[in-house]
């Protein structure tokens, strides 16, 4: 009864993240066109466009391999798997233990990794600059992402989302110079990771200023449904990633009763109508830089996080 | 039953032996097989015999050439079947001791659980590269310089992991340095090949010369080179650093550690692809072995510092080793700049290990000395599946330059998948191999606050940073590899006309990738088997896997962290599934073929796509110019002009430029000084034997 209860949550979980995913892209869209005084396109646009996109026949590039096929479907399973490891509104769901921080970090990786491998399979030279230009980037963003993994994981003891949001909501937290470089360096790389302004233009229609959009160039239909509906995931599991660490309250532990997890839902909605709002408006405000100055907004990121665990080293109270 | 255990180790090493007399005898047989075959049909004489000859069309020739790798491939299965059984059963005593070699020394031979787990890691790797050669080795041109060779190699490797005492290790480590180098020269006409040779010839001599002086050390006085007597007599303590350093030098010379690397890049490539994949993943591995052996098991208890060097020389290994990976453009050569990388991971793993073991940390020094074995084992796996790949790749092509290369997904429809897989296994993705280990590298890492002292605190979070970033750089490196040579359009006419390899060749490769996705969604399982090599060298070990609910790993407890590969595996192919039956169901399936987009501009000449050297541009502008000095040039001509822009890259390799030319230099002038004493009256030379004895009298009068 117990597992069932369990794995119920699980699947609720699962499909919220699923079902959310485009609406919170469709509203940092919304709010980005109201700060910009525009009306912008309805809530529920992304879920139309992909149900359009999913109507429609897929155009394959003459020489385009069985693996251009495959990868939406990889890169897909991949993000949802990673976004429903992290905890949105509860805490010690049923799977959870199974893969840590790190490993979710990992699965990001791997999605990356097969979405730099479609912008080559075409052979094309916009598809391989957004390659090239994305390896790049990670071969910054992943280690600055796996030194804060570290800093908060010498903190909590643990590299576990549950046991490291439980840990935050603790008396034994205080306010620490390592969680505060922590916090700035995630902030930088999710912007990085999601190919938010300032590294990347998720509106672009400027080719030579593309990194993420150069690289599906060439997919169309349903192939580029899954692809949009896996980075508007990739953007919600990065949100849901920061709140949970970072404003753990509301989070519903593990066997809480069914209105307790009605009020995790509700907290959970409220914290990502503030960080998508958040995003919007540090969006508005700021302009896209060079992709060679990524390097050292990435960089910054990395020594950061080196900085809060080394801090973290010298000394557990830092 | 200590007395059981101990006889069936005994058996164990009498069996091995006798295999290993097989390897030899193979070796000889070769020999014949190929003067007999010669004396029947002589070979013509090939002026220049290129690396296009390999390509589909060449003539084959067989020369009991299935045979010999047939016999090969059965007895690595025996020597591994031998060793599986030794350290399953936990089994540590059992030495023999042959009367060869030194008279009244003998040669002592013995397989713990340490040398069984190396045996096992050296034989799949022989097991694999033996199959792969079945097919593989038909379109060898000279099967005689290649043949005779290989169970030598073989032989010697399990020589040295079995060896118990020091002249008999020391045999065996120069008849696998022989060996192979007599692999690299197989195709010595080649250009580039001859110097590959030299320079290997060079720092194996001198990487030998070390661990001479090593054992040396550890000997001591006393004088007795058996294992066992240097273990009863650890050296003392300001000695024992000289050892580790002549240790580091000694068995990082033949692994490939920075700066000692200089030779591997050069050989790997130049042997055949079978041999470059035993020399890449199997023989870094036994020096690797002759490390922990010496440092962890002869040296006795360690230094708190000793993990240092250890930790920074690997660290430094990954990252460089990484970054010159993604320079390079030929496809071996990239694999074996990866292979330094994943030297340095494996170090920093052994580095960690010592510096726990040394403040008494005993199950923190388990986690990664076990998280070093697992991921020498699944480097071992993997990076043989990718020189088998990349031999493939030439036997269907001929050609070894990336900028040559690509589309080769559409020709070679199942070496593709297999090269994709080792590639993801080698960027450390779950739900892979390699990911499971470097994950343990990294939980090991997390553990080490408790290490008391300033310095160790001060350099594990840049070592794991290095780490993280030699990690991400890995898979730009093999996105960069498989994306340029498999994916694309062909960029050379050969590219197009590939053909997929034979069956064998895809069979080991089949094999391998199986393996590493066992051990990616199991790692329990072989981290459980690893356990008593880990307790016999640490006297602690991992909290047994295989236990566990679902099959997961936990390192330390379940509230610190765990993984579970299976669970992971499942889920995505699960989810993957599940999108796609929901498309199939809901969604449009209709597909059309349509000429490439490319925004409107699509080029129909191949040279119009990304090369391997603009995918590496953007890393190099972030990193070459610190490591590689590398500065780039864009020459535009002036407007109205109607000449080419030209961009011109110059890089330096510091190492060979600051280390490698200063000796190679000083080698020259005091071999130009010494010149003159090369005709000198005999008088003159009376004198210098003379002066010698004399000294040589001094020492013992002096040391006494």
């Amino acid at each position: 009864m117990v597992l069932i209860a369990d794995l119920a949550v699980q699947g609720t979980e699962m499909l919220l993240v699923l079902c959310l995913a485009p609406l919170l892209t469709g509203f940092v869209r919304k709010v980005k066109a109201h700060l910009l005084r525009r009306r912008g396109p309805s809530l529920i646009q992304p879920y139309r466009d992909l149900l359009r996109l999913l109507r429609k026949e897929v155009v394959l590039a003459d020489n385009a391999s069985w693996l251009f096929c495959a990868i939406p479907y990889l890169i897909f399973a991949a993000t949802w798997v990673a976004a429903s490891l992290v905890p949105t509104f509860a805490t010690g769901l049923l799977f959870s233990w199974s893969a840590d921080l790190i490993a979710i970090t990992a699965l990001l990786g791997s999605a990356r990794f097969f979405l730099a491998l479609a912008g080559l399979d075409a052979g094309t030279s916009f598809g391989g600059i957004g390659a090239s230009r994305e390896m790049m980037v990670a071969t910054l963003a992943e280690p600055a992402m796996l030194m804060i993994v570290f800093t908060l994981a010498l903190l909590a003891g643990s590299t576990q989302l549950s046991n490291l949001a439980g840990f935050m909501l603790s008396p034994q937290i205080g306010l620490r110079v390592s969680l505060g470089l922590a916090l700035v360096a995630l902030l930088m790389v999710a912007l990085a990771e999601n190919g938010r302004i300032p590294i990347d233009n998720p509106a672009t229609h400027l080719e030579l200023t593309m990194v993420h959009e150069a690289m599906v160039l060439e997919y169309s239909g349903r192939h580029l449904a899954l692809i949009e509906l896996a980075a508007s995931l990739k953007l919600l599991l990065t949100l849901s990633l920061i709140v949970c660490v970072f404003i753990p309250w509301g989070l519903s532990p593990a066997g809480s009763g069914v209105a307790e997890r009605f009020i995790g839902i509700a907290v959970y909605l409220l914290k990502l109508v503030l960080g998508g709002f958040l995003l919007a408006l540090f969006e508005t405000s700021i302009a896209k830089m060079r992709v060679f100055r990524v390097p050292q907004f990435l960089g910054a990121a990395l020594m950061l996080g080196l900085l809060g665990t080394l801090l973290l080293f010298v000394s557990r109270s830092l | 039953m200590p007395s059981a255990v101990g006889a069936l180790s005994a058996t164990a090493t009498v069996i091995t032996l006798w295999c290993v007399v097989g390897f030899l005898a193979m070796a000889f047989m070769a020999v014949a097989a190929c003067v007999l075959c010669r004396l029947r049909d002589p070979l013509p004489i090939v002026s220049s015999p290129d690396v296009s000859s390999l390509a589909n069309g060449a003539q084959p020739q067989h020369n009991g050439t299935p045979f010999i790798y047939g016999l090969c491939a059965f007895v690595s299965l025996l020597i591994l079947a031998a060793a599986l059984a030794s350290l399953l059963s936990g089994a540590g005593g059992g030495e023999v001791v042959l009367p060869l070699g030194l008279p009244f020394v003998g040669a002592h031979f013995r397989i713990d659980s340490l040398a069984a787990f190396f045996l096992i890691v050296v034989n799949l790797g022989g097991f694999g590269a033996s199959l792969y050669g079945i097919g593989y080795g038909r379109h060898e041109h000279e099967p005689a310089r290649v043949l005779p060779f290989f169970p030598a190699f073989l032989a010697g490797m399990n020589l040295v992991v079995m060896a118990h005492d020091a002249f008999t290790f020391l045999f065996a480590w120069e008849l696998m340095s022989l060996a192979s180098w007599a692999l690299v020269m197989a195709h010595h006409r080649q250009p580039g090949n001859a110097r590959a040779g030299f320079v290997y010839l060079v720092m194996a001599v001198l990487g030998t010369l070390m661990l001479f002086l090593t054992f040396g050390l550890l000997a001591g006085t006393v004088g007795d080179y058996s294992f066992s007597a240097i273990r009863a007599h650890p050296v003392s303590t300001p000695l024992a650093g000289a050892v580790l350093g002549l240790a580091l030098l000694g068995t990082g010379s033949k692994a490939g550690l920075v700066p000692l690397h200089v030779w591997l890049p050069l050989a790997h490539p130049a042997a055949p692809s079978h041999v470059s994949a035993l020399m890449s993943g199997v023989m870094t591995k036994v020096a690797i072995y002759a490390f922990i052996r010496l440092v962890f098991d002869l040296l006795g208890p360690p230094d708190w510092w000793w993990g240092m060097p250890v930790m920074a020389l690997g660290a430094a290994t990954a990252v460089l080793g990484i970054l010159y990976a993604m320079e390079e453009t030929d496809l071996k050569g990239i694999l074996a700049y990866s292979t330094i990388e994943n030297i340095g991971v494996i170090f920093v793993g052994l580095g960690l290990a010592l510096a726990f073991k040394a403040n008494a940390l005993p199950v923190a020094a388990a986690l990664a000395l076990t998280a070093g074995l697992f991921h020498i084992f699944n480097h071992a796996l993997f990076k043989s599946v990718l020189f088998f790949g990349a031999g493939a790749v030439l036997t269907a092509t001929g050609l070894r330059r990336l900028d040559l290369l690509g589309g080769l997904i559409h020709r070679l429809p199942v070496t593709a998948p297999l090269f994709l897989a080792a590639c993801l296994a080698i960027s450390a993705l779950p739900p892979l191999n390699g990911f499971a280990s470097e994950w343990l590298i990294f939980q090991s890492i997390l553990l080490s606050p408790q290490l008391p002292q300033w310095g160790m605190k001060l350099l594990v979070p840049t070592v794991g940073a290095l780490l993280a970033l030699a990690a991400a750089l890995a898979a730009a490196c093999f996105v960069r590899v498989f994306g340029i040579v498999f994916l694309g359009r062909p960029r050379s006419a050969v590219a197009s006309e590939a053909r997929e390899v034979d069956r064998w060749s895809l069979g080991a490769m089949t094999g391998g990738v199986g393996l590493c996705l066992l051990a990616g969604i199991l790692p329990g399982v072989f981290i459980d088997g690893m356990a008593p090599a880990v307790a016999a060298l640490i006297g602690a070990r991992m909290p047994p896997q295989t236990s566990l609910q679902w099959l997961s790993i936990v390192p330390v407890a379940e509230s610190r962290s765990s993984y579970n590969g299976l669970l992971v595996f499942l889920f995505s192919a699960l989810s993957a599934g599940l999108a796609a039956w929901a498309i199939r169901r809901f969604g449009s399936h209709v597909t059309r073929r349509a000429p490439v987009w490319d925004c409107g501009f699509p080029d129909p000449s191949p040279v119009t796509q990304y090369s391997a050297a603009s995918f590496a541009q953007p890393i190099r502008r972030v990193f070459g110019g610190l490591v590689f000095g590398a500065r780039e040039r864009v020459e535009m001509p002036a407007p109205g002009d109607l000449a080419a822009a030209k961009i011109s890259v110059t890089r330096h390799d510091f190492i060979w430029e600051g280390i490698y030319e200063p000796v190679t230099r000083m080698v020259l002038l005091a071999a130009s000084v010494f010149d003159r004493t090369q005709a000198l009256t005999i008088r003159h030379y009376l004198g210098f034997v003379f002066l010698a004895l004399i000294g040589l009298l001094m020492v013992p009068a002096l040391w006494s």
